[in-house]
């Protein structure tokens, strides 16, 4: 037994930020104080806060120390640990309450507002042991399915009234996936799960692997049972290593404890699960170009019907849902599709998990009720946006969705209110943007995106999104014209109505969504030459205000091509021609003499 | 997306072929075996040049054509080598909207090339990524497995001096 446990988070953005060395110092100073058999140490996933990673939490005062370094661990084993005192300086200052009293971190305005059911297991257990998830009821649901004998039907009645949609993105009833490859009788069906995560910003699924890959091995293996599957592929992202690696180990351990493999339970039901890696292709995500990858062929989408529950992954019947769907399914199994149903809106049950990033302060993972407004999750979880900027907009659903202008951040977050208003759910990137970023130039970043990732297949995605693209470097440059914005937003609606997969049918909404809330930033662009947000390089320069500069050389000995030129202590001046826009000079210079014009 | 195709000779040791041929062996005939033929060959070559590919085809029994139509399809496949150092910035949209694009042009005004390719000597490769998941560090760049994050453009120098 245990005095004391330490929990450090090992998911990426910490390991990132040299969590494995704190664990190593930590065994090193534990051993040292021969403190090895009172304190425990446990690396988890992800405790949502990557902001101020590495994180660690000492249990049982719940002591949440946040950036923690190497160096610090000494001073936190022999106060904290040996001596009982909290090493004040290092805690999580919305935990500190006063000088003696500290509150937990669940009352903090980070966590207060969350609600955790996908990521309950996340930077609570460790991944890599199986026990743990099985003392938090981990592998109960199934168990409770297979002894009971829960026919699969109840098993999908159950599913479509707990009301749960597709987290990947559309927002479709995972009930009814299930009900219609339940109907296809097939000498063999698979159930596959999609984690190839590849809206860039968006790390939901990452996280749930690397948390807590049992729950979605137990809900596969749930799926396999009623649909009628034997068999069950995982699609992963190779470039998330660590996610891989854990995945690897909960499969073996499962296999181990006779949760995977033949007659589970002693039902009689055999289950097993392999991992595919992808290789990096956003179009991957796309239902019917991830199977044709799985399959070991380029992944390019194919024309539904047939749909994967008639002919699927080598031409059966097959059900694919998201890392994120996945891991609610045991708990409602666990709760019932009514404690569910009761979490969210009415067409929106349960929680979503959002991947918080840009121009904000707590960036990180929150998991908030469907039906949350996005002032709660900017203002009050994310903690507002840094330095004195202000909420300009926030991006959803990644290269397929749109953007969410401020005057709109009191919509609540849910499919069919952001569907409403021209955005989309989308896995779950959430993406703060202020003043000084500028609309036009986010469109033009994802549709460099989507151009990049078009597989080519069909003609109004390979060609149109080129053509799109052609435009908007256009007016960024400053040479587009009133007629290009109307043939931009022309293009994108052949475009939705003609390509053939999900790719092509979304790549033009961060255009139509930013030309919808943000004509007026496009306008400037074409009839003033002028980027409001000072951001279109083509439409900037820099320049140095001869009254306030000291001639202190600083800027010159920064520029990184030599692009400024001046005497000590005269006015320096920049070279329009050979400056590449880097605004080096303007964040080094000390007495504000840089402007951008 | 259009991959870069590299002009510089290939170097192939006795030890890298014979590796090459025993994973040909293990994957043959197995359903799909293209690309996980293709990972292991670029963990030996570090990239995949065309004769490794052609290598590949004849081993596995398949067109070229199929082949190469893998290779260039997933981004994870190269074909230009890497240098010692191989710098990968990442331009996920998080990263984007904190300025990952000015530290990319530092990159490149500092080592003289452009993303996707590798100095003259070898030293530095450079490419542009997506997310590496680590937005909460943004901007973050990687040289081989050490992560930098948090960055400003001119925090450049400083990291390249590391491995001048």
């Amino acid at each position: 037994m245990f005095r004391s446990n330490v929990l450090v988070c090992g998911g990426t953005g910490c390991t990132s930020s040299n969590s494995e060395a704190i664990i190593e110092k930590l065994h090193e100073e534990i051993n040292a104080k021969g403190l090895e058999k009172e304190v425990n140490v446990v690396r988890t996933g992800c405790f949502g806060l990557c902001a101020l990673g590495p994180i660690m939490i000492v249990y049982p005062e719940g002591a949440f120390y946040s950036m923690v370094k190497p160096e610090d661990i000494p001073e936190i084993v022999e106060e904290h640990l040996l001596k009982g005192r909290l090493v004040k300086r290092l805690l999580y200052k919305e935990t500190v309450v006063d000088d003696s009293t500290t509150k937990s971190l669940n009352q903090t305005a980070f966590y207060e507002k969350q609600m955790r059911i996908a990521l309950r297991n996340c930077g609570v257990i460790n991944p890599e042991v199986i026990d743990e998830y099985i003392a938090l009821d981990g592998y109960q649901a199934i168990g409770k399915i297979l002894t009971e004998k829960i026919s699969p039907e109840q098993v999908i009645q159950t599913m479509l009234d707990s009301g749960l949609r597709g987290r990947g993105g559309a927002g479709f009833p995972t009930g009814m996936k299930w009900k219609f490859a339940a109907a296809n009788a097939a000498d063999q069906k698979y159930v596959c799960c999609n984690a190839d995560e590849g809206d860039p910003g968006a790390f939901m699924d990452r996280s749930i692997l690397e948390g807590d890959p049992h729950s979605v091995i137990e809900a596969m293996t749930i799926a396999g049972y009623a649909i009628g599957a034997t068999q069950g592929y995982i699609y992963i992202r190779a470039e998330y290593p660590i996610a891989v690696k854990r995945l690897q180990i909960a499969i073996n351990q499962a296999r181990e404890y006779g949760l995977l493999g033949k007659n589970i339970f002693d039902s009689g039901f055999d289950f097993d699960l392999e991992l595919r890696l992808g290789a990096g292709a956003f179009v991957c995500g796309e239902e019917t170009a991830l199977m044709t990858s799985i399959e070991g062929k380029r992944g390019e989408p194919r024309c539904r019907p047939p749909f994967p529950a008639v002919k699927g992954l080598f031409q059966k019947p097959t059900v694919l849902n998201n890392v994120e769907t996945y891991a609610n399914i045991p708990q409602i199994f666990l709760h019932g599709a009514e404690w569910f149903r009761s979490i969210g809106t009415e067409k929106s049950a349960g929680t979503k998990v959002f991947a918080l990033g840009g121009k904000i302060n707590n960036t990180g993972l929150v998991e908030v009720p469907m039906g949350t407004t996005l002032r709660t999750v900017v203002e009050e979880i994310g903690g507002g946006i840094p330095g004195d900027h202000y909420f300009k907009a926030a991006q959803t659903g990644g290269p397929s969705g749109g953007c969410i202008p401020a005057s709109l951040i009191d919509t609540p977050i849910d499919y069919d209110s952001l569907l409403a208003i021209g955005s989309m759910m989308g896995s779950g990137g959430l993406i703060v943007m202020d003043e000084t970023t500028c609309m036009v130039d986010i469109a033009k970043f994802f549709l460099e995106f989507t151009v990049d990732e078009s597989c080519g297949k069909c003609t109004p995605c390979r060609v149109g999104t080129k053509r799109l693209l052609e435009i908007l470097d256009k007016i960024t440059s400053g040479k587009g014209t009133l007629e290009d914005i109307d043939k931009l937003e022309e293009l994108c609606y052949y475009i939705k109505e003609n390509s053939l997969c999900g790719l092509g049918q979304t790549a033009p909404n961060p255009v139509l969504s930013t030309l919808k809330f943000f004509r007026d930033e496009y306008i400037a662009h074409v009839t003033e030459h002028r980027c409001p947000a000072g951001a279109c390089k083509a439409l900037t320069n820099y320049v140095v205000i001869a009254d306030k500069c000291k001639g202190c050389t600083l800027c010159a000995r920064n520029c990184p091509v030599g692009a400024i030129s001046g005497t000590v202590k005269q006015p320096h001046v920049i070279d329009t021609n050979k400056c590449i826009k880097c605004g080096v000079c303007m964040d080094k210079c000390k007495f504000n003499a840089i402007e951008k014009r | 997306m259009q991959k870069r195709i590299s002009t510089l000779p290939f170097t192939d040791t006795p030890e890298q072929h014979q590796k090459l041929l025993d994973v040909i062996e293990r994957l043959k005939g197995q359903k799909g075996a293209v690309m996980p033929a293709l990972q292991e060959a670029q963990d030996i070559y570090g990239y995949l040049p065309i004769e490794v590919q052609k290598e590949i085809a004849r081993g596995l029994d398949v067109s070229l054509e199929e082949v190469y139509g893998v290779s260039t399809f997933y981004s994870q496949f190269s074909l230009t080598p890497k240098g010692k150092y191989h710098i990968s910035i990442c331009l996920g949209t998080a990263c984007y909207v904190k300025g990952a694009d000015k530290v990319l042009d530092r990159l490149i005004a500092k080592l003289g090339i452009q993303a996707e390719e590798c100095t003259a000597d070898g030293k530095f490769s450079l490419t542009a990524c997506r997310c590496i998941g680590a937005c909460g560090l943004a901007p973050v760049l990687t040289v081989n497995d050490d992560v930098y994050g948090r960055l400003a453009p001119e925090d450049v120098d400083t990291i390249l001096a590391k491995y001048e």
